[in-house]
């Protein structure tokens, strides 16, 4: 499988394709306050434990459902060599946003990742993550207490051979 | 014992820009080792930024964040200065924290 036999990226390689990612837009950013949201300031251990996708949004949001919106921008690459470091951020334009969270489909627990992001930070992330094989990745925006999502296909090639 | 934290935070008019890079296995527990004996889950589980006693940014992270993570985030509300916090605690329970001055 994929997994981790990647070889060490250079520091050089990673801070380079940092600072190539663009800075986050501010335009939208409103600073209405919103109620804070219980239980994000304990670590969610079941919605990691969950296997698929659906099952680890229910287990984090409760029963509310994503709404796909095109202002949720989420930039991973088209095909990915090395399956053990995959480049994914999300940028969003929404207002009163409160947290982001990856997903990877077909991961064994598909939560990657959970992001909360008080008022006056910038709403976007960027970070790397694992991907066993080519899978979906979901990104969640709340915003407003709604759910608002971007998903991209990432195909993961092993050995720089196909998809 | 050098810091696993390496923190970049650079200040720019209103904004902070911070980029993390933490040193850490971030063993999934679903790889094997050369003898086939499975590699235990060894990740971090929480990172968090703090500036001015108000945390700016948390990372709620489980093992399919990559080897030697690396997070990328802009807040407001800091200068020049300023000291910033960062955290992490693993599932092992172990930790690590660093104070860097935002530039």
């Amino acid at each position: 499988m994929t997994g981790e036999v990647g070889f060490p990226v250079s520091r050089r390689l990673v801070l380079k394709a940092a600072t190539s990612v663009a800075l986050i837009g501010l335009s939208g950013f409103s600073l209405t306050p919103i109620p804070a949201l219980a239980a994000y300031d304990k670590y969610p251990e079941d919605a990691f434990k969950q296997k698929s996708d659906a099952a680890a949004i229910k287990s984090l949001y409760g029963g509310k459902a994503a709404e796909a919106s095109d202002k949720v921008k989420l930039d991973a690459p088209e095909i990915a060599e090395n399956g053990a470091v995959v480049p994914v951020s999300v940028t969003t334009t929404l207002p009163a946003v409160t947290s982001i969270s990856f997903f990877v489909s077909e991961n064994p627990n598909a939560l990657a990742a959970f992001y909360v992001i008080p008022e006056g930070t910038v709403p976007g992330v960027a970070n790397r993550l694992k991907m066993q094989k080519t899978s979906n990745v979901i990104a969640i925006v709340e915003s407003e207490g709604k759910l608002y999502s971007a998903t991209r296909e990432v195909k993961v090639t092993v050995g720089g051979c196909g998809g | 014992m050098p810091s696993t934290i390496r923190v970049r935070a650079i200040s720019s008019g209103d904004l902070t820009e911070v980029q993390a890079l933490i040193q850490h296995p971030m063993d999934s527990g679903f790889m094997t080792d050369a003898q086939g004996a499975t590699i235990p889950a060894h990740f971090i589980q929480e990172l968090t930024f703090e500036c001015k006693d108000k945390k700016v940014f948390v990372a709620d992270w489980g093992p399919a964040v990559s080897k030697d993570p690396y997070v990328k985030f802009s807040f407001k509300g800091a200068a020049k200065g300023d000291d910033l916090k960062i955290s992490w605690v693993d599932n092992k329970g172990a930790t690590d924290t660093i104070t860097a001055k935002i530039q």
